[in-house]
């Protein structure tokens, strides 16, 4: 059993981080994991990404061509990487900043209004977090509870950001939770 | 009774150098091995030794030695010191090693204050290769690889190695002296004391530039040679201390007010 | 000690603390600085120094003084500064000094660029520097490999006296992975201990210890370079290492890959078995010596063999000298930065199976 996904952003909206604490879950719960910062002419266009794997047994490749999910947290990113996503996989829309639909009809498509959502938590710098939540609401790549505990050591050094993480998280739970059902 | 008045330092290796008649570098070891004894440092001395005509150092001195590749010895005496600060580290280098290919190398090694003493040999010429031109050879002066002597308009004019080192900001001992007569050899050895002297301290980098005569390569017998390096070299480099570790920046003079 | 997130680069520089190493001298370079990085604020807090040295060259040549003081030494860099590195990399080799150098190989030639490589194959294999002379080569496909294998090559180039490269590429230095260290750090052989270390010397106890490369009498020169041959053919008898995957089974087409590459050929492969493609691999770890023995029996159950490279084609030379042209060898290749993809592999796979693979 695999999970990878592309994670996708501008450069800000924090894709690197959740790519690494989604790392750091799957190995505190026991699984093999990697974590590709971009790199090569992934680079380019307007996005900075991270490729996360997930598995029960020791990671291939760390490149993943075509990933089983990915999540885009802006338009750059939706337009450089939905070609890639595998037929069948799961596509991440961060609707509140992307107008537009998915072009692909063999993949699962959720729409997750992860801005919008965080600044009703008046958490704006949160979206990334309900973007992690509903990415893990949505495949169950990793446990809740270690996500939990991983957001509590992430923001340890700022514990006001600890409950309102959690909460952004939790929401976006939620969102992934529902869309897949 | 027969009483020793006189003898080979310690430091020094029992063997013949192959150095040429005239030339001033045994002058010059005899110096650094002299010095090395009266401190009592030899059995915790590593020298570096060059590329060019005392790339045998090595065979000579009775102490530890590295063999360095072409101008890097100042960075090989960096790594050994830094290895083992205990170490009593020197690097012995000509004009071509440490002023041309190792140019880099020297510079940064005294910028960055390294705790050695570098013996610098400037003899105005490329010996072991033949008798090329170095970056310290004299205006007009003639080399195999400027037949014409030495045409400033195209190399630049010879490379004042002292003044430069002592130009940076970092606290260091520098000076020049020469070996071509018994009383420059006093002072000379008195600058080489003082150099490592600073060392066993752990003051400060330091580096004495020594003029050295080269017979061979200048076409000169040893007196001529003498003289030649009295009246040629000595007024482009002059002889003294240019800097030492208690010494200020040299701050720039105001800019004079518009006339 | 428990496993940890770590970025590559920063567990090559942790590996080599663990080691007992506590001198590195370097110069910035993309894509490695992180190790550099990495050591100059940990070997402070363990005792150790770092210094930035003015050049690639200037910092080699450090190395070269603090290797022969016996004590452990490290530096890292990429392509263009290794390159420069290759000097010193002679002379250390020459005057049999231990140290270890990882080479985080990005594109050339060149300035080339700053993205994943394996164009330096050739020259950590075969030289690079003058002279007769040859490099323990170490090429790990995961953090954690590079982490163990940095550990190692410290004990591998003081038993042997002899420079010792790990060569990964910018994944291996960009990625994070789990990485575990033991708590208690032991050399996995006893090793010898280093009367040849310059440290002064102390009258008649102990002989004068000259760190030296220069030989100027033939004869003398030429004794030299028979023990060192003596001694690559001892690494050649004893360091080789590889990693087989499938290579019980049966299979039409081997792949012969290292590296970070050789995980992205797993990934292929298990499409290809999905779909009843018989393929196995075989992964060399030691670069130099090169498992030739192993390759070749590995591919004499196969009808052909693929060689899979992020370079226009170097290790399939020695893969060649390995089969001898008893196999057709294949290649497929990326450079300039450009990643094989398991999709470009598969393929490949598939038309060699078929008949038009394109021999090398």
């Amino acid at each position: 059993m695999q999970n990878d996904v592309i994670i996708a952003g501008f450069g800000g909206q924090g894709v690197m981080l959740i790519g690494k604490m989604l790392a750091y879950a799957g190995m505190n719960q026991g699984k093999e994991v990697s974590w590709l910062p971009s790199y090569g002419p992934e680079m380019r266009g307007g996005t900075s990404n991270c490729t996360v794997v997930i598995s029960d047994k020791p990671v291939a490749s760390p490149v993943i061509q075509s990933p089983r999910a990915l999540l885009a947290m802006n338009l750059p990113s939706l337009d450089k990487f939905e070609p890639r996503v595998k037929p069948g996989g799961l596509i991440l829309i961060n609707s509140s900043l992307i107008k537009r639909d998915a072009v692909r009809t063999d993949v699962r498509v959720l729409k997750v209004p992860a801005n919008d959502v965080a600044n009703e938590l008046d958490n704006p710098k949160g979206a990334n977090m309900v973007a992690l939540g509903a990415y893990v609401g949505a495949t169950r790549a990793v446990d809740v509870a270690e996500m939990e505990a991983l957001i509590r050591k992430t923001f340890a050094a700022k514990p006001k950001l600890i409950d309102r993480n959690i909460e952004a998280f939790h929401r976006g739970y939620a969102i992934g939770e529902a869309g897949v059902k | 009774m027969i009483q020793t008045v006189f003898q080979k330092p310690d430091s020094l290796a029992s063997v013949i150098t192959h150095y040429c008649p005239g030339c001033t570098h045994g002058v010059i070891h005899r110096m650094v091995g002299e010095v090395l004894d009266e401190l009592g440092v030899r059995d915790r001395t590593v020298g570096v030794s060059p590329v060019g005509c005392s790339v045998l150092a090595y065979n000579y001195f009775e102490t530890d030695f590295h063999e360095a590749s072409h101008g890097r010895a100042p960075a090989v005496a960096t790594g050994i010191k830094r290895a083992r600060p205990d170490l009593i580290v020197f690097a012995y280098q000509g004009d071509g090693d440490l002023a041309s290919i190792g140019m880099g190398e020297i510079i940064h090694c005294a910028n960055r204050g390294e705790k050695i003493t570098v013996i610098f040999v400037n003899n105005a010429i490329y010996g072991m290769t033949g008798g090329q031109m170095a970056p310290t050879t004299m205006p007009n002066q003639v080399a195999t690889t400027c037949p014409m002597g030495r045409d400033v308009e195209q190399a630049g004019w010879p490379i004042r190695m002292a003044e430069l080192v002592s130009a940076l900001r970092t606290p260091a001992y520098v000076a020049r002296a020469s070996s071509h007569s018994p009383l420059h050899t006093v002072q000379a050895k008195a600058m080489i004391r003082r150099a490592f002297q600073y060392q066993v301290e752990g003051t400060c980098f330091s580096m004495v530039e020594v003029l050295s005569t080269c017979p061979t390569n200048w076409g000169l017998p040893p007196n001529e040679a003498d003289r030649w390096l009295e009246e040629q070299m000595m007024p482009y480099y002059p002889l003294g201390v240019f800097k030492t570790p208690d010494g200020r920046d040299r701050a720039p003079k105001p800019l004079p007010a518009d006339e | 000690m428990a496993k940890k997130l770590m970025k590559g680069a920063e567990a090559i520089g942790e590996a080599a603390i663990r080691a007992g190493c506590r001198l590195f001298f370097g110069y910035p370079i993309t894509p490695q600085n992180e190790i550099p990085e990495y050591l100059s604020h940990r070997l402070p807090q363990v005792g150790g120094t770092f210094v930035q040295a003015e050049s690639e060259v200037a910092a080699s040549n450090m190395l070269y003084g603090a290797a022969g003081t016996g004590e452990r030494v490290f530096t890292s860099s990429s392509s263009p500064g290794i390159s420069l590195m290759q000097e010193a990399i002679s002379y250390m080799a020459g005057s049999q000094l231990p140290v270890v150098i990882v080479n985080i190989m990005r594109a050339g030639p060149g300035l080339g660029g700053i993205l994943p490589a394996q164009g330096d194959y050739l020259q950590s294999t075969k030289g690079g520097g003058h002279g007769d002379y040859r490099l323990l080569v170490l090429a790990p496909n995961s953090v954690q490999e590079a982490a163990d294998l940095v550990i190692e090559a410290f004990d591998l180039a003081d038993y042997y006296r002899n420079p010792v490269l790990v060569v990964g590429d910018g994944l291996i230095g960009q990625m994070m992975e789990p990485v575990e260290f033991k708590d208690d750090y032991a050399p996995v052989r006893p090793l010898p201990p280093k009367t040849w270390a310059s440290t002064g010397h102390t009258g008649g106890e102990k002989p004068r210890s000259i760190i030296n490369s220069l030989f100027l009498d033939p004869e003398v020169l030429e004794k030299h370079n028979q023990a060192l041959q003596a001694k690559y053919a001892e690494m050649e008898k004893n360091e080789i290492r590889y990693e087989g995957y499938g290579l019980d089974g049966d299979y039409d087409v081997l792949i012969v890959a290292y590296g970070t590459v050789a995980r992205v050929c797993q990934t292929a492969m298990e499409e290809l078995e999905a779909d009843g493609v018989r393929v196995a691999m075989i992964r060399p770890i030691s670069l130099y010596p090169y498992p030739s023995q192993a390759v070749r029996e590995a591919a004499e159950k196969a009808s052909g063999v693929l060689v899979v490279e992020l370079s226009a084609g170097q290790m399939i030379e020695d893969v060649r000298l390995a089969l001898e042209g008893r196999r057709p060898i294949h290649f497929h290749g990326r450079t300039g930065g450009m990643l094989a993809t398991p999709e470009e592999i598969v393929d490949k796979v598939r038309r060699i199976v078929e008949g038009r693979g394109g021999k090398s």
